[in-house]
């Protein structure tokens, strides 16, 4: 309330730095391959490459590719959110539990599970679902995390005092758990979105039939450079659209 | 007082863990007291003396190894909901909710009809001044707001039994007066029973009709004092000599229990247990 005017000021000021720094950066990209004579092989040209944006966006090229890598993304993150929850709570419910498996998820999620990738490649061919299988492995662990930490650690005095009210089970769920873990869920949910968009693009550069990484990767074998560095700028505004939508479903989640 | 018994406690007895084992306490030992309608006690005693374990057995939060708790009648056997309304130190408002959200709260929880609530919410928080702050949620309070806020929530429930553990332990020195001296002209309109948790002496006497005196734990009541003032009290009774006699007498009680209290917990090796037990952290 107080400060707010300041605060916009100070944020208004630091996006401004942010904003000069991309446009520094372009700036120095478009200089390096106009007059310092870098090869166009290594990194094209810059307005080449806005050229080639334009078109992959007017044939609609990308629209096939789109919907693989965003099925696969809407497909793992629904499973791992369905599980991670219901998993999450269900532990959560007992002390016994927590302590035996919240150690164990977080050892897990601390290796890297990319790693997994060449077996379910071996399990599920590929196609989608093997992108589909390490997208919902990698970003479980975040999400089942947030629930137990979440549901597990509610402040014991809000329990106590909603039972000396009278609360039934329900009651207590719905009014006291369920909003007490909600942001803590919220924010592994975000996590695990985060992760899962990364591990799948980055599944299909490795072993793919199509996809957004797969297409960077097709195209860079083609040495089609400018092409390749227009889809990972596309493939870098939808990751800057998908992050923005599920920070701000976060955020309403956590007013709520 | 002279009201007909709402509490009754009869050779109360709490025990937490099993008897054999290292982290074994005897919280609470053969405890017997009436607290009549209209009545407010304040609990008194060293800290860890079991204070809290008393008032969470009457409140039905906790159940006695041995002995017996009567409210209203009826024996205690669970959280009543219709009969007991608690304050708690702190952190017992929903920080999710707003302050009339809250109140709101507490009477779906108790089951008080829809059409009622929106009317008795609002008339709490008039009683405890909190009207203009409704739309407010915890966080944007002080610290004497939320145990306002808490108050009104549980004024809203209209119980018999009001318990209150240490309600106003984490305020500052002054706000704790004044809250002190809105709850005696709150109370003095109710004929509720009240038990009062407080470790400030001078708390003790201002609001109190009887003072019940701890002794170190195992816990039981050493004395009772009683408190012959009419409610509300105003502020001179904090000057007057029969305040300072009160209060002194009240020290002197209290003097020799923490003293064993504390030389009991240096020989246990320091710090002693710290409970988890609702709303506890002294
Ligand atoms: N849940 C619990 N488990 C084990 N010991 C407890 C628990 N709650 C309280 N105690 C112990 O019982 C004693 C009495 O606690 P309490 O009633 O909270 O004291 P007070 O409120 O008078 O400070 C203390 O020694 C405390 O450590
Ligand atoms: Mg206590």
């Amino acid at each position: 309330m107080l400060g707010n005017g300041k605060r916009d000021a100070a944020s208004a000021g630091s996006r401004a730095v942010q904003v000069a720094f991309l446009v520094g950066l372009l700036l120095l990209w478009y200089v390096a391959t106009n007059y310092w004579g870098v090869s166009h092989l290594l990194l094209p040209e810059p307005v080449q490459v806005f050229w080639q944006f334009v078109d992959i966006i007017k044939t609609g090229e990308y629209i096939d590719d789109l919907k693989v890598t965003l099925g696969e993304l809407a497909t793992a993150f629904a499973v791992s959110c369905t599980t991670g929850v219901t998993l999450g709570y269900l532990i959560s419910r007992s002390q016994y539990l927590i302590r035996v498996f919240e150690p164990l998820f977080a050892g897990i999620y601390a290796i890297p599970i990319i790693l997994f990738l060449p077996l379910y490649v071996l399990m599920f061919g590929l196609g989608p679902m093997s992108k589909v299988a390490l997208g919902t492995t990698i970003s479980f662990f975040p999400i089942v995390l947030s629930t137990i930490a979440g549901f597990g650690y509610v402040e014991r005095t809000y329990i106590v005092s909603a039972r000396s009210m009278g609360a039934s089970e329900y009651q207590l769920f719905r009014y006291v758990l369920l909003p007490a873990a909600l942001p803590v869920i919220l924010t592994g949910m975000r996590m695990g979105f985060t992760v899962a968009l990364l591990s799948i693009i980055g599944s299909e550069t490795i072993a793919s039939l199509a996809g957004l990484g797969h297409r960077i990767v097709h195209l860079a074998e083609g040495m089609d450079m400018a092409r390749m560095f227009a889809y990972i700028a596309f493939v870098v505004a939808i990751a800057a659209i998908l992050n923005t939508v599920v920070s701000s479903l976060e955020a309403g989640g956590r007013r709520r | 007082m002279t009201g007909e018994v709402a509490i009754r406690v009869r050779d109360v007895s709490h025990h937490f863990g099993e008897e054999d084992d290292a982290r074994h306490v005897r919280a609470l030992l053969d405890t017997s007291i009436d607290v009549a309608r209209g009545e407010l006690l304040c609990l008194i005693g060293p800290s860890g003396c079991g204070k809290s374990t008393l008032l969470n057995v009457v409140g039905g939060l906790l159940e006695p190894t041995t002995g017996t708790v009567e409210v209203a009648g009826k024996p205690v056997r669970g959280p009543m909901p219709a009969d007991i309304a608690y304050v708690f130190q702190e952190n017992a408002l929903f920080p999710w909710n707003t302050v009339f959200e809250n109140v709101m709260l507490g009477m779906l929880f108790q089951g008080v009809p829809k059409a009622e609530r929106d009317d008795r919410a609002r008339r709490s928080l008039e009683a405890v001044g909190l009207a203009e702050f409704s739309d407010h949620y915890p966080a944007q309070l002080s610290g004497g707001m939320r145990q306002r806020a808490a108050l009104a929530r549980a004024l809203s429930l209209e119980t018999g039994i009001l318990l209150m553990d240490e309600p106003f332990g984490a305020l500052d020195e002054q706000t704790r007066m004044i809250l002190g001296e809105d709850l005696s002209v709150l109370l003095s309109r109710t004929d509720k029973a009240i038990v009062f948790v407080t470790h400030s002496l001078g708390e003790a006497v201002f609001l109190a009709d009887r003072v019940a005196v701890f002794s170190a734990r195992p816990g039981t009541i050493k004395q009772v004092i009683s408190v012959d003032e009419p409610h509300p009290r105003n502020p001179e009774f904090v000057t007057s000599a029969k305040f300072t006699a009160l209060r002194n007498q009240l020290y002197s009680l209290l003097h020799d229990e923490i003293r064993k209290a504390m030389s009991e917990s240096a020989m246990r090796g320091g710090a002693g247990h710290r409970g988890s037990v609702a709303g506890d952290s002294a």
